[in-house]
């Protein structure tokens, strides 16, 4: 792998940048590999660099039915945080928020993680009791969090209106410091780069159309738009496409997809300097490095999987960002795009094994999967290596819908729904 | 005539309203009718704007909404806007415009010396660097990539303009009020079709804007316009638009249009809304959005005074204003060669015409030669000098075998480019039409479409006029179902011609160190397109996000076929193959505040106000917001805090009587034959024993098992049940209701209705409750034994309609008054005098939660959090064990949902009686637990209680009801953590000796 620093960068120069080499290998697909993980998005690519770094198997292909990580990891808004209530959710994102922490050294490529805060706003009392619920219970699993009153948001977010005088008064926030943004499209070509040199065969414009298994049950294969491919073992992170996938194996799986928009502004000078939440009135708002303001909206409700929406649900998201900062309504939308998210009935993910022996998924994530990437690539590559969860993703079954152990997040009011 | 480069008599400005503004301080004269481009170059000025990410300095390469370079901050104070088009906003007199992203100043800007620096600058290269030290990235390196960044400033005051949102229907919309749209719109309009035309410039007319040559039933191209345009408007089922963009084509037509009101106005009247976002559901769509003249890339481009050979010709026949004096027009296509003749017979001096074709011929190109200007085949612009102006234009020769020779250097102040005309297909692609690429044209055009839409006219690759006019009138027809349309004649017109060049120039050399830019303002060069191929970005999908080309503020509209090209030749692939980029709305940035509309301060969401709202604020009520509604919190009196005002609240209701307006509780009447057989389907409880007149607590879970709702159900008749709701989840509770009904249980005889609105409730509550209302009742007997606890009656009060519940939140003696809204506050007036001799007070939510705590009535949302089943929160006697089915009943058998170690909400007592735990503390075992630890609970309400004197909670603990008695601590977030003891929830009157009084 060609390292990446200032000094390649100075030396390339020389070279009239003429020396740099495709940043993963482009490659005929073998006839046969240990493993294929269907799914070229960041959580695909992301397992297998950790399937090839720490559990030494590198005889992978990653088939991706488009161009690589052009699904949610290309169109969400790049919030990253771990302040989840649950103890099993906030576990599995403090998981990936440390990864997060090293990951830019880990894979020798800026991923411009930014550690900005995020503040989550409370406008009602009900707000006010969810939100110090989650700083006591994220203190408690040593995860940092802390109440600011209205003035301490104001502080930290000066963009933000606090007059106790607009619809929904903000009555404090919850900060979490060391959540941010991080650059989405970066952390998708900074895993397939050093998956790639570690030899995991990368394989664009690939679609599984079916899986083959033996008399047993066990999983033998793909059939693809560009032939057969044998495997011994299947993982799938196909997002909102994970159960027309895993239907291929006779599985299915309690997935509901719904599209998701966001939208960026013109962009500005720095004028906002860190990421805000707020669930009641649905504005997600931060501003990107180019200085974009970079906004969700929300779900629409009904079942799609066309990657885009109505437009009266970003239109109700930016009526809200205007109460919020009422500076920016001058701001002029400059693209807005939908993509489609993986919604389970607890919104919680799936990290697990499944009942065909060899087959694996994760899927789930919902409108929150692209903060998860290294950690939900990392734990997924440990279930698929060892057969068996790690202890952080073991609650994250698929059997938990027919158990009733159910994480559910949506209902505890972490994220809107 | 102000300005060196006016030409007097020219233009469609006003030189009769002279118009002065500031540009960066500076005063410009201008007329009514310019634009701050056409303003700016009428003094023979370029300069506007500096780039993204070199900070190099721009000119206007357009005229209109495709614009990369000519940004400019518009206004002052709040109404200060940043990144607008130049060549886009309309001057008026004392406008103040400022140029951006420049320090110190537009002509001198230090952030030039990035240009130095561009050698080790390109695509991509932040990827590859600013990784150490590590932390350095966003304390260090980010923050100054943040503040080179960005163009503008952000506004830093509230915008004081307001904003309108109209929603419409028509037949047929026209998008695009050229010549095409104007023949659609009329040809549909005639045919009876109501019709929307819109157009986002000033005018209609389109390519005729600026076509002086062609003639059009022997009439000139904005006379013939002009006909049309009146035609239009004699028709009443015609609706036009101008200054009004198509900027998102949703899913089933739904197409939404951005009109700029006011902002070309030097004083608007105050009732005037800036901006109007028309919502237009069309029967049909003709999309008439025409086609964008392309850039041609090669060395310094974009030095000021490159412009698209079109925007020339726009300047000046619709400003009257020379671009420059002598200009050098590099071409691959017949259009230039009208401008050039324009231009010169305008008196610009045309020193040559670059055309990259070998052969140019046809009767335009004749004509040039005939005037004597130099026409140059088979040559091409090596590079343009200049730095804050073009001074000259290095022409070189392409030889046969595409080798290019030495060339010579043209001195000149304006050099015109075109590479041929791009359709503009984002409207249709933004609908999800397929896109087909016309190998003769060499650019793509509309393909299939699964609405109901048409493109006309050269939006689909049809350029000559007469073509385009018949294309309208055949769209417009279709669109509208007509048969015969309008028939017009050209009588002169241009041929188009065959030509057009995508992609990076032929030169010579290997140019390394050559600027030529694809994406204006976000400095991509064709070397970065190139590099990002060699990397491995073969997608144009990633090429555009590792160059960032086609992300500026013009969307790509000048740069993504020049792309595209570049990255299909690099790959030795067809453009087809390559394909190209998703088009994402917005066509053009829309203002995020007219997105809002009207929805902003109290019309943001709406206020629900409770019937008793007047008369809570009069005693001078703290509110609370519950969902949509305003609830009275407490009612302080003179020196007293929260605190106090609800102990004394609080007194009241237990030690004589309080009043409360409960009118938020949602409210369903279930109906018809199978009412019961529905409530017990929906409900955990038993419902067809319950008599009438009684009622009964009634839980509602998800399919889950976890509860979702709760409230008092009374039963008015055998098929009639009166249903309260909590107050967020009335909303839901009824839309549940009515999914099962619709969908799972569609046997079921029942209607549901909401009838919150239609009953405000008066909780009278406390001791003496009884004593004040039995006198106000008429006729009815509310003695203990005639209206036990948990009973409902039908009668009336002081002759108002009453439904009676005796239920009660407090743990007190009480009555919740049902009466129709509009004469709930004289109900209430009356019992508030009643109460009077009796010591009745008000009460709020906050004594409401007090009372109900110290009784251990769980609140749904509070104690609940969406995972705790009935069994949980201690109401598992509520769930029926012998229904045969019931919402949630599967869910609740299933082996987790009955483990021991559940939470289980129990009662928190501290040590310290005075201590008052925060509500979502979390409870351990030990008092010294290093993190991260594992909670045994967590406490979901906490107050003083006034009746006990002391601090009370209630918790979610693990097995909690087996441990009562057990010790627990609350670690605090500062301090050591606090000993609690769990106790049994109900902390007061336990046997309920009061509630059955």
């Amino acid at each position: 792998m060609q390292k990446f620093s200032a000094f390649s960068l100075a030396r390339q120069a020389m070279g009239r940048h003429l020396g740099w080499r495709p940043q993963w290998r482009s490659v005929v697909p073998k006839p046969s590999y240990d493993i294929i993980i269907v799914g070229g998005g960041g959580h695909g690519l992301g397992a297998a660099y950790y399937l090839a770094k720490q559990h030494g198997l590198c005889n992978i292909a990653v088939v991706e039915r488009g161009w690589l990580a052009g699904g949610n990891t290309a169109r969400n808004t790049t919030i990253i945080r771990s302040n989840y209530l649950f103890e099993q959710s906030s576990s599995y994102y403090e998981h990936a928020l440390k990864l997060w922490e090293g990951l830019s050294e880990e894979l020798n490529y800026n991923v411009m993680f930014s550690q900005r805060g995020c503040l989550m706003v409370a406008h009602t009392v009900h707000d006010v009791q969810v939100f110090k619920r989650h700083v006591y219970a994220n203190r408690l699993n040593g995860i940092d969090n802390e109440w600011l009153t209205p003035e301490e948001t104001k502080a930290f977010c000066p963009p933000l209106n606090i007059s106790p005088n607009i619809r929904y008064p903000v009555l404090g926030a919850a900060l979490q410091r060391r959540a941010g943004t991080a650059r989405h499209d970066a952390v998708a070509w900074g895993f397939a780069r050093a998956a790639s040199d570690l030899g995991v065969d990368i394989i664009e414009n690939c679609e599984v159309t079916g899986i083959d298994r033996d008399p047993s049950g066990k999983v033998t294969g793909v059939q693809t738009t560009r032939g057969p491919i044998r495997a011994g073992k299947i993982g799938v992170s196909a997002a909102g496409h994970s159960s027309v996938v895993l239907a291929m194996a006779g599985i299915r799986l309690p997935l509901q997809v719904n599209p998701l928009q966001a939208l960026v502004s013109e962009p500005v000078k720095p004028a906002f300097p860190c990421v805000v939440m707020s669930n009641t009135i649905h504005a997600y708002i931060s501003q990107s490095d180019k200085g974009e303001m970079v906004i969700g909206a929300g779900t629409d409700s009904y079942v799609s999987y066309t990657q885009r929406g109505g437009l009266h649900i970003p239109a109700h998201t930016l009526e809200a960002i205007c109460e919020l900062v009422p500076d920016f309504r001058r701001l002029r939308m400059l693209r807005s795009w939908g993509g489609i998210t993986d919604n389970t009935p607890d919104r919680s993910p799936i990290t697990a094994k499944t009942s065909v022996p060899g087959l694996y998924v994760n899927c789930g994530w919902g409108t929150g999967g692209f903060k998860a990437t290294p950690g939900a690539a990392n734990l997924f590559a440990w279930t698929i290596a060892r057969d068996e969860p790690h202890p952080i993703n073991a609650p994250f079954t698929i059997e938990r819908f027919r158990d009733g152990t159910l994480i559910d997040e949506a209902a505890a009011a972490a994220v809107a729904h | 005539m102000s300005g060196a480069f006016r030409l007097a008599g020219r233009g469609r400005i006003d030189t009769a309203r002279p118009v002065v503004f500031r540009f960066d301080g500076r005063m410009v004269r201008g007329y009514a009718g310019d634009t701050v481009a056409s303003a700016l170059l009428a003094e023979g000025r370029h300069l506007m704007g500096r780039s993204f990410k070199y900070h190099r300095p721009r000119g206007p390469v357009s005229a209109g909404s495709d614009e990369p370079n000519a940004l400019v901050g518009v206004g002052e104070g709040g109404r200060y806007t940043p990144n607008l088009r130049a060549t886009q906003v309309e001057i008026h007199d004392g406008m103040v415009v400022v140029s951006q992203n420049r320090a110190p100043s537009l002509r001198f800007d230090i952030g030039a010396l990035n240009t130095l620096a561009a050698p080790v600058l390109p695509a991509g290269f932040y990827y590859k660097t600013f990784m150490w030290p590590r932390g350095f990235w966003d304390k260090v390196y980010e923050p100054l990539i943040r503040r080179a960044a960005g163009l503008g400033r952000a506004p830093t005051a509230p915008d004081p303009d307001h904003y309108a949102l109209h929603y419409a229907h028509c037949d047929v919309l026209v998008a695009g009020g050229g010549p095409a749209g104007l023949a659609a719109a009329l040809a549909a309009g005639q045919a009876g079709a109501r019709v929307i035309l819109c157009d986002e410039n000033v005018e209609f007319g389109g390519s005729l804007l600026v076509d002086t040559h062609s003639l059009i039933d022997g009439l000139p191209g904005m006379t013939w316009v002009a006909r049309i345009v009146a035609e239009l408007e004699r028709l009443p089922n015609v609706q036009l638009l101008t200054r009004c963009s198509a900027f998102n084509y949703g899913p089933h037509n739904m197409v939404a249009l951005n009109q700029r009101l006011s902002d070309h106005l030097a004083a608007p009247p105050a009732d005037m809304p800036r901006e109007r976002i028309w919502q237009v559901r069309a029967r049909d769509v003709v999309l008439a959005a025409g086609a964008l003249e392309r850039v041609l890339v090669f060395e310094g481009n974009d030095r000021p005074g490159i412009m698209l050979a079109s925007a020339a010709r726009t300047y000046l026949h619709r400003y009257g204003v020379a671009c420059g004096r002598k200009a050098v027009v590099v071409t691959a296509d017949d259009a230039a060669y009208r401008v050039a003749l324009d231009l010169a017979e305008a008196g610009v001096k045309i020193a040559a015409i670059a055309d990259l074709r070998p052969t140019p011929g046809g009767p335009v190109v004749e004509a040039v030669q005939s005037r004597g200007i130099a026409v140059l085949p088979a040559t091409t612009i090596q590079r343009a000098h200049g730095h804050l102006r073009v001074t000259g234009a290095e022409l070189a020769p392409i030889g046969a075998d595409g080798t290019v020779g030495r060339g010579r250097t043209i001195a000149c102040d304006l050099v015109l480019m075109s590479g041929g005309f791009t359709p503009s297909l984002h409207l249709h692609s933004q609908a999800r039409g397929a896109l087909r690429f016309d190998d003769a044209l060499g650019v793509y055009v509309p393909g299939e479409s699964v609405e109901r839409v048409r493109s006309a006219g050269s939006c689909r690759g049809i350029f000559a006029l007469d073509e385009v006019l018949r294309d309208g009138v055949v769209a417009g027809l279709a669109a509208a179902g007509g048969e015969t349309g309008p028939v017009w004649t050209v009588t002169r017109q241009d041929a188009p011609g065959a030509g057009g060049f995508a992609g990076a120039l032929p030169r010579r050399g290997p140019g390394h160190l050559a600027l030529a830019f694809v994406d204006f303002q976000n400095d991509v060069t064709a070397k970065d397109v190139k590099l990002a191929v060699r990397e491995g970005f073969r997608s144009i999908e990633h090429v555009k996000r590792y160059t960032t080309t086609g992300m500026a503020t013009d969307q790509g509209k000048g740069s993504n076929v020049n792309a595209l090209a570049i990255v299909s030749d690099v790959l030795g692939r067809t453009p087809q193959e390559v394909g190209l980029t998703t088009y994402r709305p917005p066509y053009t940035p829309v203002t995020f505040g007219a997105f809002a509309g009207h929805a902003r301060g109290d019309q943001f969401d709406p206020l629900r106000l409770p019937p008793m709202d007047a008369w809570a604020r009069a005693q001078g009520v703290v509110f609370e917001d519950v969902g949509l509604w305003r609830r009275a919190r407490y009612f302080p009196r003179a020196g007293e805090d929260m605190a106090a005002a609800v102990a004394r609240e609080c007194r009241a209701v237990r030690g004589a009587a309080g009043i409360f307006d409960a009118s938020t509780l949602g409210k369903i009447e279930v109906v018809g034959p199978d009412a019961a057989e529905f409530m017990n389907r929906f409900y955990v409880n038993a419902w067809t024993k319950l008599s009438i007149g009684k009622c009964r607590y009634g839980l509602v879970c998800r399919d889950s098992g976890f509860v979702y709702d709760d409230g008092v159900v009374g039963r008015i008749a055998t098929d009639r049940f009166h249903v309260t709701t909590t107050t967020g989840g009335a909303a839901g509770v009824l839309n549940m209701m009515e999914d099962y009904l619709q969908t799972e249980w569609p046997d079921l005889d029942v209607w549901l209705t909401s009838i919150t609105e239609q009953w405000a409730v008066i909780a009278l509550q406390g001791p003496r409750a009884r004593d004040i209302l039995a006198p106000l009742v008429d006729g009815l007997d509310i003695s203990a034994g005639a209206m036990p606890h948990m009973t409902l009656r039908e009668g009336s009060i002081g002759g108002v309609p009453m439904r009676l519940f005796r239920v009660s939140f407090t743990g007190e003696l009480g009555y919740e008054i049902n009466v129709p809204s509009r004469q709930a506050q004289a109900v209430w007036d009356r019992v508030w005098q009643a109460g009077a001799v009796f010591g009745l007070m008000p009460y709020g939510t906050e004594a409401m939660h007090v009372l109900r705590a110290e009784k251990g009535y769980l609140i749904v949302g509070q104690e609940t959090d969406g995972t705790m089943t009935p069994g949980d929160v201690g109401c598992g006697w509520a769930v029926s064990k012998v229904k045969p089915d019931f919402v949630g009943k599967r869910a609740l058998a299933l082996p987790a949902m009955n483990a021991p170690d559940r939470l289980q909400m129990v009662g928190v007592l501290t040590d310290d009686p005075q201590e008052v735990l925060e509500e979502g503390m979390q409870l351990v075992t030990a008092a010294e637990t290093p993190v991260p630890a594992s909670a045994e609970g967590h406490v979901t309400s906490s107050y003083f209680s006034p009746a006990l004197g002391r601090s009370i909670a209630i918790a979610m603990v693990k097995g909690g009801r087996s441990r009562m008695g057990a010790a627990l601590y609350a670690p605090r977030l500062e301090g050591p953590a606090l000993k609690v003891t769990l106790v049994d929830p109900v902390f007061y009157d336990p046997e309920g000796a009061r509630l059955n009084d």
